[in-house]
């Protein structure tokens, strides 16, 4: 079992934190990067791309919103209980270099994804503006962690509850058009976010990194269940992945992919749901 | 005086059949096809055997199984002692016995098949291991003194199995590293539960850390450990990894909701076992039409899955003939009696769906003829122009071969790749260009069958331990 060592609820309990003893894993794992992990017996393989790593305690975070049985199910893991399988670390890291100035953008838990890419990038002494955004005020995560990442972050919410009233692109186009030394932006969050950022820094002519979540099996390259359609080539995201150049993907395919198990995941959740935590049966 | 009594000429035996699940009842549930024998048959089909001095099925075995020394067990009533003569050359007799080609091996050369029906070699070899399982008693075959050694095994599917088999009963010290998380590899998320249970694959690995092996499941050598630093902690590594890349046919439409690998498809099905879901939470899609792509025994495995989940219509579309389709007879077979349909001679050209739900609808496929041989010596399909079709299916599962997954060949410098990209090893040791490395099965030949995994993983364990043994 891989035990969870800290565990915290954010975003009105919607966005789970867990802190999981991986030593192996701790000790290899770069920005970047994702591990599988596995509840129970039987459970499914969840990808999520690492938020943080503590190599010196042995130790993986990972942030994930509650969307369906599986996230729910892995809600309901306490502190001193655990994952049954975390395998590790998968993906190619996030290629880190000086290129001057870049933005990072991140949306919902997209935003626990960017934190260590965003804070790699300013160690290499980029110069970084950040802009996060959520659909209100008490959703948005990590901010602190952000600001420490950038040298000038934004925030936005769809509500106007905190910070602009609006999306992140909103912030993106403003930045880009007032800073025209930006060389890269890196934007990871929901699909039609990471879609539309494109769409603006295709207009800048801004390199443009995103994160790519499809659904995935093994996670190793074998089934090519994560496959996405990058510059008309067909690529894994589990190893030619997770991040690839922006304005290569075709998002209305990953879209389309996404919604493969759309009817059957709401079988699973509402089952989940109508066997609420101390129900005796076995489910 | 009394009249010299000839012996009576003895009866002849027929081949005793295995008793099986009726094919409409088995095309619905995921339960094993075969019974297995009972003593009484299995005895009666050991008695076949006419143990033959210079026995022949000895040499189509790739594992060189003492195969009359343990039928003759099972003919005396001493099961025990035929497990023991598998164990000595084969840690995996309740695998092989199931989906080992005999036709073409063991069965294939049996002196009693030149006139008659060949002793059921592969049937009896189940007997003994399914005996030894269920009813026998817990033993374990002798173990050599503790040598010291330690090697690391990578992948723990046919080949791996087999090599740490056979080096943990020569008292080296064995740990194997598996990606998922379960041992087995093919036998586990590929070949369906109704040709090999789960629960026998988990018991011959269990079987092997009784023996003392270390499995380490979860662990991807390549992203979690490099196979330089297991070299740093272990005296041998030997790679037996698969070939575990998926080929897709490069048609418009493979995007489309319901378009699976086959080792996709048959990986949500066995080793998530999606057929249970939801008591399992990984989905599968459930086609009512279902096209299987390709002619090989994971084709066959693929199109009675589909069968099994509930589809109405079972496709296997082939580009040639029956005579080509490379499935094993008895697969193919059994797939018919199911009821899985084979349109023969037809060549995808593209996938049809529904563009608001993303959803496939058909594919478009061309009649093909056959031509003159080609490089494979097989008569090439030339397509019929204006032959176009569509059939209306809503799940395809393509099953056209397997390509070098990269992962742990490109992380490992030093290993020697063809340009196909699998590692280059000594045919008759596994040794690899890269000191101290091994490799063999799919890794090294491209896809091929349990048996040849676990024949190649029988030469590297040899040469593996003459290294450790002698240096070389």
């Amino acid at each position: 079992m891989f035990e969870i060592v800290e565990r915290q609820e954010m975003a009105q309990g919607t966005i789970i934190s867990n802190w999981i003893k991986a030593p192996k894993i701790a000790a290899k794992a770069k920005p970047g990067q994702f591990v599988i992990l596995r509840a129970n017996e039987t459970g499914e393989r969840i990808p999520l791309t690492m938020a943080d790593t503590d190599p010196a305690k042995g130790l993986i975070n990972i942030i994930y919103m509650v969307v369906g049985k599986s996230t729910a199910l892995f809600k309901t893991l306490q502190v001193g209980q655990g994952y049954l399988d975390v395998i590790g670390p998968l993906g190619q890291p996030t290629h880190l270099e000086k290129v001057g100035k870049v933005i990072c953008v991140g949306g919902g838990t997209g935003i626990a994804v960017l934190h260590p890419i965003t804070r790699g990038l300013k160690q290499m002494g980029n110069y970084v503006y950040s802009v996060i955004g959520a659909r209100s005020k008490d959703l948005l995560i990590l901010e602190d962690k952000m600001k420490a990442a950038s040298d000038e972050l934004m925030i936005c919410t769809d509500d106007g509850t905190y910070g602009h009233k609006g999306f992140v692109t909103d912030k993106l186009r403003e930045t880009l058009q007032k800073d025209k030394d930006i060389k890269l932006a890196v934007c990871i969050g929901p699909v039609p976010m990471m879609k539309f950022c494109c769409k603006v820094t295709e207009e800048f002519g801004v390199k443009t990194l995103v994160s790519l979540n499809p659904i995935m099996v093994d996670g190793t390259g074998m089934c090519g269940c994560c496959r996405v359609s990058v510059g008309g080539k067909m690529q894994f995201a589990c190893v030619d992945g997770p991040e690839f150049e922006g304005h290569q993907v075709d998002w209305d395919e990953l879209n389309l992919r996404l919604r493969s198990y759309t009817a059957e995941e709401k079988v699973s959740f509402d089952q989940f749901k109508a066997h609420a935590p101390g129900c005796s049966c076995s489910r | 005086m009394t009249e010299e009594v000839k012996a009576p000429k003895k009866e002849k035996i027929p081949r005793q059949a295995m008793p099986e699940q009726e094919p409409k009842v088995r095309a619905r549930n995921f339960e094993e096809v075969p019974y297995g024998y009972t003593p009484e048959l299995a005895m009666k089909e050991a008695e076949r055997c006419i143990q033959c001095k210079d026995p022949r099925c000895r040499q189509g075995c790739p594992v060189e199984i003492e195969i009359p020394a343990f039928i003759k067990c099972i003919k005396e009533g001493d099961f025990e002692g035929a497990i023991r003569k598998l164990w000595e050359k084969n840690s995996l007799p309740a695998v092989c016995g199931r989906v080992c080609p005999q036709e073409v091996q063991c069965e294939g050369m049996c002196i009693v098949g030149k006139k008659d029906a060949p002793v059921a070699i592969g049937n009896l070899e189940r007997f003994a291991a399914d005996y030894q399982r269920e009813k026998g008693k817990q033993i374990l075959p002798p173990k050599a003194d503790p040598t010291g050694k330690k090697v690391a095994v990578v992948g723990a599917g046919p080949a791996g199995l087999t090599v740490a088999g056979d080096l943990i009963q020569k008292g080296h010290e064995i740990t194997i590293f598996e990606a998922l998380h379960g041992p087995g590899g093919v036998l586990l998320y590929g070949i369906p539960e109704f040709r090999l249970p789960k629960a026998i694959v988990a018991q011959e690995c269990n079987f092997l850390e009784r023996m003392g092996a270390k499995i380490e499941v979860n662990s991807v050598i390549g992203r979690s450990e490099t196979v330089d630093e297991l070299l740093e902690r272990f005296d041998a590594v030997f790679l037996g990894v698969g070939a575990g890349l998926p080929v897709f046919l490069k048609i418009p439409g493979e995007h489309y909701i319901g378009v699976y690998s086959a080792n996709e498809y048959l990986t949500r099905s066995n080793l998530m076992k999606a057929y249970e879901f939801p008591a399992y939470d990984t989905p599968i899609v459930k086609g009512k039409n279902v096209a299987t792509f390709g002619g090989g025994n994971v084709a066959m495995d693929g199109a009675r899955t589909a069968l099994r989940l509930g589809a109405d219509h079972s496709y296997i579309i082939y580009r040639r003939s029956e005579e080509e389709l490379p499935a094993r007879g008895a697969e193919v077979h059994h797939a018919k009696e199911e009821g899985v349909e084979f349109l023969l001679l037809s060549n995808p050209l593209r996938f049809l769906g529904d563009e608001a739900s993303g959803r496939l609808t058909g594919v478009e496929c061309l009649k093909m003829e056959l031509g003159e041989p080609d490089a494979s010596g097989r008569r090439r399909p030339v397509p019929i122009p204006g032959s176009e079709f569509v059939v209306e299916i809503d799940t395809a599962v393509i099953s056209i071969g397997s390509g070098s997954n990269p992962l742990l060949t490109k992380s490992t410098p030093g290993l020697n790749l063809n340009k196909w990209g699998y590692i280059v090893a000594d045919p008759k040791t596994g040794k690899t260009m890269k000191p101290r490395v091994w490799a063999g099965g799919d890794i090294v030949t491209g896809s091929a069958t349990v048996i040849l995994a676990m024949g190649a993983g029988r030469m590297a364990s040899n040469s593996i331990h003459d290294f450790l043994t002698y240096g070389w």
